[in-house]
């Protein structure tokens, strides 16, 4: 596979572990948050982490959208398929995220057709095309499109929505939780729940691949000058990852806080601008939206235009978000701000697990937790020959 | 985090598509979201729409630079450890 | 009593017929629909005795019996349909007890409207795999649900096979130091399902690698390599069936990710849906746990047979309380291949 095997070498990885050993100062230590879930898969699938010396350690962020979607978020798409009786299509990720009342959207599917007159479906799309000649093949069919995401799959729904408008389709819509990634950032660097915690001891991140090549290099450059944090945005191989490392440990001792660009051959400072264009045509910003683990945060979230109101379930369904508290013993607040590690969590690995996932973290196979748990939790135990 | 994935254009198609193969895998795609893509260029793929072109060059050099770091430092470790 | 012309039965209709509801009830709907459908291409002396059950010689040996139900869909999948995949999949199952698999039952749960044309694919489909197993279908029966009761046809295979005394495979037996052999490329037939499943709509040439492994089975038992398991691996994929050994024999294992074969088409398909091969289903491979000396002797065995040309060697057992299974990875690092949680499901993420 070009561009995804040479990415792959063992060969070039020992170099660029040799590279990292030299590298870093045995004096103190490193820590970097990836931001994305991609990188935490790549670092956990490949064991990226035996590569890096001791005192290099990553910690997992929150850039997995759907461990960050909010229980009540779920709840909404659960209650416009039972209520409403709409088609919800929906990409794999979410169908398995507990939502209230020990439902998820894949056991919602199992319970309907018991449920009185009302007829919902749910179903597994691949692309929010899927989604739109679904709604364009049966026009009595009220099909919902579940948007979840950050800015590199909130262009493909922009795209369906204006489709949906050019065709007149009187039958589609999209349930609209796309989220934006410098805010989330933002959150793990500023907030008053940070004092409860403690200051983050991050001393730099690794930027999103395929978010960067849409929204561009530039939006990170606050962050690094704001907070003297440096930022390597990274591919998702994980020789980028490797590489992405050893050149923010070289800005780390040179005392450097900016922007670098890894992932140069799919990223540019200026991003995909005609995807951005389609973007802010079709969404605004929400002021405020919850998102999980990490409470309400201003500016976070996008929503569909008023000029697009025939399009967003959320008007044409009377449906409203109600929040749910998090369960009180998860540490989902504090591992995706990187203060705490999955293992520190009481529930971790007992009460909360890949099959029973409690928090967020756990819900994704990309959240810290069930990484950790799926990958990793064998590095607490010795092999014997 | 978006699963995204470098494919190769084998052919374009009407109404902003075109099809697209990745180790003999084919898949019709969406484009609208770039421009000017020729058969022959590799796209990064995510959710069955191409998000922007991948720059063969840009990949090599990347490639070298891992190669040539990875060199020096062995060298440099070899030579620590004599 | 006048004279009446000897009974003319109208043959099934095969292009446009569909299963209904007569077809179960026990009358001549039925029988016609098994002795034309079923008794007709299966053909054997048991099935053509017309008994509910068949009476067959006690071979010298352990008796081995093993059952599946089949739920497969699509019905017809590249390299094959529910059909072969059954009588496959039974012959398999007992074979890697290190039996000689003997006959097989089939049991038929039809959907009403399910088209008799389909049906009469199946069954010949099923019809050759079991002559060119040399393993023949000697009992079987049919029922018939309302439509919207189930999923076109399902069906049940039970198995009989034969084992001599002391040939002992079982999953219990891996010890610390064996080596683990695939027999070929994994990830093939949850693939190729997957490519024909509409909504992920991609075109490759993967295909289904269903297929009756007692020949090759045979082909290992007779090297006289030192096997101590055996075991297709099936749904959820090779790490389930290493997970199960591991757990049953107490021990732990460690993995060659650079070792696994793979076809680059499968290992492309499953980049494009965010899953690992390692979970997805076969239908025509083996997992063998050989002593380590027997090793490169088994593996010379299978690679001469067709269907393990592409086998490998891909990891070896060791002690671990825990009963991990690890994997080296491409790049040199360690992770857990762990139990599947729920069903994989195509990611974005």
């Amino acid at each position: 596979m070009k561009f995804i095997d040479e990415f792959r070498d063992g060969g070039l990885a020992s170099g660029l572990a040799a590279a990292i050993r030299l590298a870093a100062k045995r004096t103190r230590d490193y820590h970097f948050m990836e931001f994305c879930g991609g990188h935490t898969h790549a670092i956990a699938r490949y064991g990226v982490s035996d590569l890096l010396p001791p005192n290099v350690r990553m910690i997992h962020g929150p850039g997995c959208p759907v461990c960050v979607l909010p229980v009540g978020r779920i709840d909404m798409a659960i209650r416009l398929v039972r209520e409403a009786g709409v088609t919800l299509c929906s990409y794999g990720d979410p169908l398995r995220v507990p939502a209230s009342g020990g439902l998820s959207l894949l056991k919602a599917k199992a319970g309907l057709g018991r449920n009185g007159g009302v007829r919902g479906d749910i179903r597994m799309i691949y692309s929010s095309a899927d989604a739109l000649r679904l709604a364009q093949r049966e026009p009595e069919r009220q099909v919902v499109f579940f948007a979840i995401g950050f800015e590199t799959t909130t262009p493909p729904t922009a795209v369906v929505i204006k489709q949906a408008q050019a065709l007149g389709l009187k039958n589609f819509s999209v349930l609209c939780c796309h989220v934006l990634t410098p805010s989330a950032i933002a959150s793990i660097l500023e907030s008053p729940a940070v004092r409860q915690w403690g200051s983050v001891p991050l001393d730099g991140f690794i930027g999103p691949a395929h978010v960067s090549t849409i929204i561009g290099s530039r939006p990170y450059e606050f962050f690094a000058e704001e907070y003297r944090k440096p930022v390597v945005i990274a591919g998702f191989e994980p020789l980028d990852v490797m590489q992405a490392i050893l050149m923010l440990i070289t800005q780390v001792n040179d005392g450097r806080a900016v922007v670098e660009n890894e992932f140069a051959r799919a990223v540019t400072r200026e991003g995909n601008r005609k995807a951005q264009q389609l973007v802010a045509e079709v969404f605004e910003l929400r002021r405020s939206f919850a998102w999980r683990g990490l409470g309400e945060l201003p500016y976070s979230a996008l929503r569909i235009r008023g000029c697009f109101a025939d399009f967003d379930a959320e008007r044409r369904f009377a449906v409203d978000y109600q929040a749910v508290a998090d369960h009180p013993a998860c540490e989902c607040g504090a591992v995706l701000r990187g203060v705490k590690r999955p293992q520190d969590c009481r529930i971790f690995g007992s009460a909360c697990t890949p099959e029973n996932p409690v928090g967020s973290c756990m819900v994704s196979s990309e959240g810290a937790c069930a990484a950790h748990y799926s990958f990793g939790r064998f590095g607490e135990v010795a092999v014997a020959k | 985090m978006c699963l995204a994935l470098p494919c190769r254009i084998v052919e374009l198609l009407p109404g902003e598509q075109a099809r697209i193969e990745m180790a003999g895998v084919g898949k019709e795609v969406s484009l609208a979201l770039v421009d000017d893509v020729a058969v022959g260029d590799y796209v990064l793929v995510h959710v069955g729409y191409a998000l922007t072109r991948l720059d063969p060059e840009e990949a090599e050099k990347t490639l070298a630079l891992f190669a040539e770091l990875g060199e020096v430092a062995l060298l440099e470790t070899d030579a620590g450890c004599a | 009593m006048s004279a009446q012309r000897k009974g003319y039965v109208r043959p099934l209709d095969l292009r446009h017929g569909r299963v209904d509801m007569t077809h179960g009830s026990g009358g001549r709907a039925m029988a016609q629909l098994i002795d034309e459908l079923f008794a007709s291409r299966l053909g054997n002396n048991y099935l053509g005795q017309g008994n509910d059950a068949a009476v067959l010689p006690m071979p010298p040996g352990r008796l081995v019996m093993s059952t599946d139900a089949h739920v497969v869909s699509p019905l017809f999948f590249p390299g094959g349909d529910i059909g072969c995949l059954s009588v496959h999949g039974t012959i398999n199952d007992v074979a890697v007890m290190g039996a000689t698999p003997l006959y097989l039952a089939a049991g038929f749960i039809l959907e009403e409207g399910f088209p008799l044309g389909d049906l009469a694919r199946l069954v010949d489909s099923m019809a050759h795999a079991a002559s060119a197993a040399e393993v023949p279908l000697v009992t079987g029966d049919t029922k018939v649900v309302q439509q919207g009761k189930g999923d076109g046809v399902y069906i049940t295979t039970t198995g009989v096979g034969v084992v001599a005394e002391g040939a002992d495979w079982s999953g219990n037996r891996a010890r610390p130091g064996d080596r683990i052999i695939v027999s070929g490329g994994i990830g093939e037939h949850g693939m190729a399902i997957m490519a024909q499943r509409e909504s992920i709509g991609f075109a490759a040439n993967i295909v289904s690698d269903s297929a009756a492994l007692h020949r090759l089975i045979a082909a290992m038992r007779a090297s006289g390599a030192e096997i101590h398991a055996l075991r297709d691996p099936t749904r959820g994929g090779v790490a389930t069936t290493l997970n199960e050994i591991a757990r049953q024999s107490g021990v732990g294992m460690m993995l060659q990710e650079s070792a696994l074969p793979i076809q680059p088409a499968v290992a492309a398909a499953c980049e494009f849906l965010g899953l690992d091969p390692l979970y997805v289903a076969n239908e025509g491979k083996l997992l063998a746990i050989v002593a380590p000396a027997d090793a490169e002797r088994l593996l010379v065995a299978m690679r001469a047979h067709p269907l393990g040309r592409h086998a490998a060697i891909v990891g070896s057992v060791h002690e671990d309380a825990r009963h991990f299974v690890q994997m080296t990875t491409t790049l040199g690092g360690r992770r857990i291949v762990d139990w599947l949680t729920g069903d994989q499901l195509p990611r974005i993420c």
